[in-house]
């Protein structure tokens, strides 16, 4: 048990904070120390240039993508050395945002199906930044329940093509690329007619549509693709094995979230920390301290299971199912705490434009983004049912469709 | 960084759980539970014998010398078995007070005896309703007697020396409270047994009449030695709770698994499945928090306070959950007697309470929160 850096992470950490120093955009640090779920963005810049330009220098001198190996951009750095990187790279991390899914579950996913040349092409401008990859599972008949999806590829020649409809696929409006979860025979049971494979989202047919979301924003897209041809060498896995592939994508989704999961306690403390409220300051009074020690702790809490995790894979071991516990938590931890934090501000907690809302209107921000966060990359009862099944080895539910053949599933008339 | 608990410590984990397994079954806990004995004698000798009870006890005196970290995978273990023994109140509470405080002559008379299991010590500090604080400490010190009442005292009527807080100055400050250490065998305390949440630990009340006490610690610095005895005992409990969640956990799953309702396993469906899901997410949280209490522990860091308190709350939180969701998930059969869920339904609550409630743990954190971003 020992949370010092040994003399070798400490050398590390000296090195990695000095680039930093030296290196990070520091003109837009305080911008990013106060952005927070809902709202990251810049004034007077564009953020999605500024991470670009931020993440092709890291790539430059070996700061991307640390854990990777370097034939593939990375740095083949351990696991303690990723967070002590993101220990020091604060609030410059925030830039990375767009790139979560590419390096957290396409690149991992391409490093352990695609063929040599093609990790070798693919690879070094994912980790740098130059290109952004996307990843299109989820469908309007297949969210939760993913492995009903209905895009179809059909084989001719050396060839497939696809025709169908994606949704969901955050960052699909500024991707390059990205890995694709098709149905090659529907007339095997769902796991095992799907096939995975990568494709160039300017490849024509390919027609991105954004979803104006319930905050506002736009985050995420409907994809279309009609008549869209990938050539079979980008296929990933064999044929019909595209569940399995997508098993460790998913896996992958889980170990990169698990270490940065914002719960909004960090912000709310400040703000509480200098609230005056009418009976005086709001750290003094019980009921605000009551709250903060009960989300105190349930952060505090993520983030040693995270390190328990990080510790367990240092050392070789495969991480705990612990981890999984971290977006369920955290997801609606960060709805609470910014439901509270307005009605701390009373009436004037409905007012929400930057200009005039309290630390401009950071929670109403919050508040208006955290329901996607519990949808997200698996909802609420998705994470429940997987501690459940996965942890505990509870039975996993009655599937009615499981053994039917996929295109005797009932569809309620649509197909 | 390495943050877990070494192969040797694991090992004296499982070498405890596999003990206790054995020697301390539901129903041996049960003799204690239905007030057939007082605590388990026998229970208490094996511990003593297998180096349990003077693990974090320094060779010199007597014990085994190892380590707070030691003790935690320990203390896991006997949270885990739901043991009926005075482990918390003689090795968190009164040992723990004499190795910050004591002499070296009250630390060669009361601490190897701890060790072999020949002595039972406590800690007398709470005088009625109310949480740690200099103001609710009442009884009065003066020209090395004690006058005044304690109660609940921790496993007290089993007790063979107790650390009693005192009040020494004419104020409720952190400077009019001492320290003193009595012989409860010596005469001049009456013992009352008090009925209690969990009868599996007995709980008294202690009327000191001009009862001969000798100082432990300097005059004026009870206070702040309590303090210390406090964080440590908290990081510790916390791991007693953390492995009580993990056996309500444990019990509610297995009942899940076995038992079936509507042509099915009650675990198959979805209302039962997500109740065990969120026992084991504030069971993990629990655990994670009692980690990083327990490297603050070992290495007396300066971050001490904060974690001591955040593993408290942490592991009260997710004991109570659990105990209670695991009667909810066992239905009618939870709410028997005969069912052991009571038992840790029972230990949940009045662990939540015995060193001060989980409201003084709030706010004790947020302070230490604070003090720690002024400085």
């Amino acid at each position: 048990m020992n949370f010092e850096d040994t003399p070798q992470e400490a050398a590390f950490r000296a090195t990695a904070r000095a680039w930093i120093a030296a290196n990070a955009p520091k003109q837009y640090e305080d911008e990013l120390r106060k952005s927070s779920l809902g709202r990251t963005q810049l004034k007077n810049a564009n953020i999605l240039e500024v991470a670009k330009a931020w993440q092709k220098k890291k790539a430059d001198t070996g700061w991307a993508c640390l854990h990777w190996p370097k034939e593939y951009g990375g740095r083949g750095s351990s696991p303690i050395e990723r967070v002590i990187w993101q220990q020091e790279e604060g609030p410059f991390g925030k830039l990375s945002g767009m790139f979560i899914i590419g390096h957290g579950m396409c690149g991992p996913t391409m490093m352990a199906f695609a063929r040599e040349e093609h990790k070798r092409t693919y690879l070094p401008p994912l980790a740098s930044g130059e290109k952004v990859w996307c990843q299109l599972f989820s469908e309007p008949a297949g969210g939760s329940d993913v492995a009903g999806l209905r895009t179809r590829a059909e084989k001719d020649g050396d060839e497939w093509v696809i025709n169908g409809q994606k949704i969901w696929t955050s960052g699909a409006h500024y991707s390059d690329y990205g890995i694709l979860l098709t149905r090659t025979d529907p007339t095997v049971p769902k796991h095992k007619g799907l096939t995975m494979f990568f494709l160039d989202m300017k490849s024509p047919g390919v027609e991105v549509r954004p979803i104006k979301q319930a905050s506002g924003a736009s985050d995420f897209n409907e994809v279309y693709f009609t008549n869209v041809r990938i050539p079979d060498h980008q296929r990933l896995g064999e044929v019909n094995d595209g569940w399995n592939v997508s098993l460790t994508t998913l896996m992958n989704e889980r170990m990169s979230i698990g270490a940065g999961v914002s719960t909004g306690f960090p912000e709310l403390f400040d703000y509480c920390s200098s609230l005056m409220l009418d009976e005086g300051p709001a750290i003094e009074n019980a009921a605000v301290r009551s709250k903060l020690a009960s989300w105190a702790v349930t952060a505090s809490g993520l983030k040693y299971t995270s390190m328990r995790a990080i510790s367990a894979l240092s050392k070789g071991e495969r991480p705990g199912p612990e981890n999984s516990i971290g977006k369920l938590v955290a997801g609606s931890m960060i709805q609470d705490v910014a439901t509270y934090a307005l009605d701390l501000q009373g009436a004037a907690g409905v007012v929400s434009g930057p200009e005039d809302a309290e630390v401009a209107g950071r929670f109403q921000a919050m508040l208006l983004r955290a329901p996607g966060t519990r949808v997200e990359g698996g909802t609420d009862e998705i994470m429940r049912n997987i501690i459940a099944e996965r942890v505990l080895g509870l039975p996993g539910d009655i599937r009615v469709d499981k053994d039917v053949p996929f295109n005797k599933i009932p569809t309620k008339g649509r197909n | 960084m390495n943050f877990d608990f070494s192969d040797d410590q694991k090992q004296l984990r499982d070498q405890a759980r596999k003990f206790l397994a054995e020697k301390c079954s539901p129903k041996a806990v049960r003799v204690v539970l239905d007030g057939k004995a007082p605590y388990d004698k026998e229970l208490w000798k094996g511990l003593a014998e297998m180096g349990f009870l003077g693990v974090a006890i320094p060779e010199e005196f007597g014990g085994a010398g190892a380590g707070h970290l030691e003790l935690c995978v320990i203390a896991e273990e006997m949270g885990r078995a739901n043991a009926p023994v005075p482990f918390s109140s003689t090795v968190y509470l009164a040992a723990e007070a004499l190795l910050i405080a004591g002499s070296d002559a009250q630390k060669k008379k009361w601490l190897p005896a701890i060790a072999s299991g020949e002595a039972i010590g406590t800690l007398a500090l709470f005088e009625g309703k109310g949480n740690p604080s200099p103001k609710n400490i009442k009884l009065a010190a003066s020209g090395g007697t004690l006058n005044g009442v304690k109660k609940p005292v921790p496993d007290a009527a089993i007790a063979d020396f107790a650390v009693v807080a005192a009040r020494t100055g004419s104020g409720g400050r952190d400077g009019d409270i001492s320290l003193f250490l009595v012989d409860l065998r010596a005469g001049g305390v009456e013992v009352k047994s008090l009925t209690n949440l969990d009868p599996t630990r007995g709980q008294a009340e202690l009327t000191f009449k001009n009862c001969k006490a000798e100082p432990l610690g300097a005059a004026g610095e009870g206070w702040s030695i309590l303090s210390q005895v406090l964080d440590r005992a908290a990081v510790l409990c916390a791991f007693e709770q953390v492995g009580g969640s993990d056996r309500a956990l444990e019990m509610g799953r297995d009942y899940a698994l076995d038992r079936i309702a509507f042509g099915r396993p009650i675990g198959s469906f979805q209302a039962v499945k997500h109740m065990l899901a969120d026992m084991y997410v504030s069971a993990t949280l629990a655990r994670s928090n009692s980690y990083y209490g327990a490297w603050a522990l070992s290495t007396n860091a300066s971050e001490l306070p904060e974690a001591a308190a955040a593993a408290r709350i942490s592991a009260t939180q997710a004991f109570q959950h659990c105990a209670k969701n695991n009667i909810q998930v066992h239905g009618g059969m939870g709410f028997t007697w005969e069912f052991d869920c009571h038992m840790y339904y029972r230990r949940a609550n009045a662990m939540a309470l015995g060193l001060g409630s989980l409201s003084y743990w709030e706010d004790q954190l947020i302070d230490r929160m604070r003090k720690k971003n002024a400085a």
